[in-house]
C-alpha cells in the first residue's frame, strides 16, 4: 500500500492504462489532422475521432451526430449556457434558472450573463441536497429560456431528479441543460428517453485524459447555439479548433470502458464506500452530508463536529481528500454547497469529501478508518468545543466573540 | 497550504494541551473566537502569589496555524508576569511561526486569548480583594 492514499476521484481520476495505451499511437504515427481530407493521415485520424464519438454517444444512448468535442466540462457548460442565452435571448426570453449547489463552471457563467443583462434564479435545495421539482415549477416564467441542473453534485454526490425536471421544461418549451461531468460511469444515462437538450461531459472524471470533454446537443427537436469559439467551423460550426485526436481517442476508450464495466465497478466501489461509512459511523457526532439513497456509489461527505476541517486535513496528510471548507484557498468561507443544505458553518468547516474509485482497495479503506479514529480523537481532545459539548453545554447558546 | 516546520512541530506535538479548574484561585481563563469563523481558542494561565505565570494550558478548535499559535503562547507566557505576558504581540507570534498573510488572524487570536485570560485573572483577583 502506497501513501498517501488517493480518495479524491471526484477531483480527477488517473488515466486508465488501457486508455493511455490506445492514445499513444495518435501522438506520433497517426498524427494527422482529422480535418485533412486529401490524404490518409487525415482519414485515419478522422476515423479514430468518429469511433470515439460513437463510444461517447453509446454511453449515454445518444446519436453520435449529437456529440460536440470541447476542452472539458467547463467549456461545455459555457458553450451550452451562453450559446442558448445568446441564441434564444431575443425569442424565448432573458430569464435563466439554475441551482445554488451547481459547479462554479455553471454559476460563474450565469454571473457573467447577469452582467450582460440576463435575469437568473438560483434555486434552493432541500436539506438532503436535492431540488424539489415544485420549487422549480414555481420559478418558471414566461420568458425563461433555459434551466441548468447538474446530474451528480461534485461535493456531496447526490443525484438530481433530472427526468422530472426535463419533463417540466419540455412542457413549457424551455431548454434544459445538464452538467453530467460527475455522472458518467456512475449512473445510467439514457438520452433517448430523457427530455434533456444539452449535456456536458468530461473525460478526466471517468479515467480519461484531462483537457477533453464533450457537449451533447439534441437533434430532435433541434437545439441551436451561438458558437463561443470561432475559427475553421469545426464540429459543424459549434466549436472551432483543430481536434485533439489523441485526447478524443482517450475519451472514447474511457467511455467505452465505463459502459462495459460500470455495473460491476459500482457494486465494488459501493461496498468499499459503505465499509468506510460503517467504519466511522460509530464515532460520536459524525454526520453524512447529502442524501444517502439518491447518491453515487463512490462519494461520502462527512462532517466531524467539533474539529476544524483544515486541521483535520493536516492530520490526514496520508489521505488525499478534499475539505468542505475553503480555508486553504485564502478565503475563510465554508463550502457554499454545504451552506445551501442549511448546515451550520462549523459543520461545513469540518467536512471531508471522500471519493473512491477504480483503484481503491479494501486495505486502503481500512487504513483510512483507523487513521480517522485516531486523528479525530486527537483533535477532539484538543478542542474546547468538544469539551463544552461533553459537559452538556449547547454551543448555540454561547455568546461568541466573532472575529 | 504549506506550513512552516515550526507550525508542523507545534501541531504534531502540541505543548500544554488541557485545562485547569476555572474556579481555582490564581487561574485566569480566556476564550476567544467563534465556531462559525473556524477558530476558538481557550487559554488558561495559573498565576502564583508573586504575580508570575507558573503554568498554562490551551485547547483550540481551528486550523494548524491556530493550534500552533496557541501552543506557542502557552510556552511563552510561562515564567512571565501577567504584565510581561500582555506585551506578547501577534507580530512576534506570526514571525516565530512564519505564518503566511492569510493566517495572521490566528496570531491575533492568540494575542487576544492572552488578554482575555489575564483580564479574567484580574477580575477574580479584584473580586477577592
Amino acid at each position: 500500500m502506497h501513501l498517501p492514499i488517493y480518495l479524491d476521484y471526484s477531483a480527477t481520476t488517473p488515466v486508465d492504462p488501457r486508455v493511455a495505451k490506445k492514445m499513444i499511437p495518435y501522438l506520433s504515427g497517426h498524427f494527422g489532422n482529422p480535418a485533412s481530407r486529401s490524404h490518409s493521415f487525415g482519414w485515419t485520424a478522422e476515423a479514430a475521432v468518429e469511433e470515439a464519438r460513437a463510444e461517447v454517444a453509446a454511453l449515454v444512448k445518444a446519436d453520435p451526430k449529437e456529440i460536440i468535442w470541447t476542452s472539458g466540462a467547463t467549456e461545455s457548460d459555457n458553450l451550452a449556457i451562453k450559446g442558448v442565452a445568446h441564441f434564444y435571448g431575443e425569442t424565448k426570453g432573458r430569464h435563466l434558472i439554475s441551482v445554488k449547489t451547481e459547479h462554479k463552471a455553471v454559476l460563474d457563467t450565469l454571473r457573467e450573463l447577469e452582467r450582460q443583462g440576463f435575469r437568473v434564479t438560483y434555486l434552493d435545495v432541500r436539506e438532503n441536497g436535492l431540488i424539489d421539482p415544485e420549487t422549480l415549477k414555481a420559478a418558471l416564467c414566461d420568458d425563461t429560456a433555459l434551466v441548468s441542473v447538474m446530474l451528480v453534485n461534485n461535493e456531496i454526490g447526490v443525484i438530481q431528479p433530472i427526468a422530472g425536471i426535463g419533463d417540466l421544461c419540455h412542457e413549457r418549451g424551455i431548454i434544459f441543460h445538464v452538467d453530467a461531468a460527475q455522472a458518467t460511469g456512475k449512473v445510467d444515462i439514457d438520452l433517448s428517453a430523457l427530455n434533456v437538450d444539452l449535456m456536458s461531459f468530461s473525460a478526466h472524471k471517468t479515467y480519461g485524459p484531462k483537457g477533453i470533454g464533450a457537449l451533447y446537443v439534441r437533434k430532435k427537436p433541434r437545439v441551436r447555439l451561438e458558437a463561443q469559439m470561432h475559427g475553421g467551423g469545426h464540429e459543424r460550426g459549434f466549436r472551432s479548433g483543430t481536434l485533439a485526436t489523441h485526447q478524443i481517442v482517450g475519451m472514447g476508450e474511457a467511455f467505452r470502458l465505463a459502459r462495459e464495466e460500470m455495473a460491476t465497478e459500482n457494486t465494488r466501489v459501493r461496498q468499499l464506500r459503505d465499509r468506510l461509512l460503517q467504519g466511522i459511523a460509530r464515532m460520536e457526532a459524525v454526520q453524512v452530508n447529502g442524501d444517502m439513497t439518491a447518491r453515487v456509489a463512490h462519494n461520502l461527505n462527512v462532517s466531524f463536529a467539533y474539529v476544524e476541517g483544515e486541521s483535520l486535513m493536516m492530520a490526514l496528510k496520508d489521505l488525499a481528500v478534499s475539505s468542505g471548507s475553503a480555508c486553504t484557498s485564502a478565503s475563510l468561507e465554508p463550502s457554499y454547497v454545504l451552506r445551501a443544505l442549511g448546515r451550520p458553518d462549523e459543520l461545513a468547516h469540518s467536512s471531508i469529501r471522500f471519493t473512491l474509485g477504480r483503484f481503491t482497495t479494501e486495505e486502503e479503506i481500512d487504513y483510512a478508518i483507523g487513521l480517522l479514529w485516531q486523528k479525530v480523537g486527537k483533535l477532539r481532545d484538543m478542542s474546547p468545543l468538544w469539551e463544552m459539548a461533553q459537559a452538556g453545554i449547547d454551543l448555540d447558546t454561547v455568546q461568541w466573540a466573532a472575529h | 497550504m504549506s506550513y512552516s516546520v515550526k507550525v508542523i512541530d507545534h501541531y504534531e506535538n502540541p505543548r500544554n494541551v488541557g485545562g485547569f479548574d476555572a474556579d481555582e484561585a490564581g487561574v485566569g481563563t480566556g476564550m476567544v473566537g467563534a465556531p462559525a469563523c473556524g477558530d476558538v481558542m481557550k487559554l488558561q494561565i495559573k498565576v502564583g502569589e508573586n504575580g508570575v505565570i507558573e503554568d498554562a494550558r490551551f485547547k483550540t478548535y481551528g486550523c494548524g496555524s491556530a493550534i500552533a499559535s496557541s501552543s506557542l503562547v502557552t510556552e511563552w507566557v510561562k515564567g512571565k508576569t501577567v504584565d510581561e505576558a500582555l506585551n506578547i504581540k501577534n507580530a512576534q507570534i506570526a514571525e516565530e511561526l512564519a505564518l503566511p498573510p492569510v493566517k495572521i488572524h490566528c496570531s491575533i487570536l492568540a494575542e487576544d486569548a492572552i488578554k482575555a485570560a489575564v483580564a479574567d485573572y484580574r477580575k477574580k483577583q479584584g473580586g477577592e480583594a
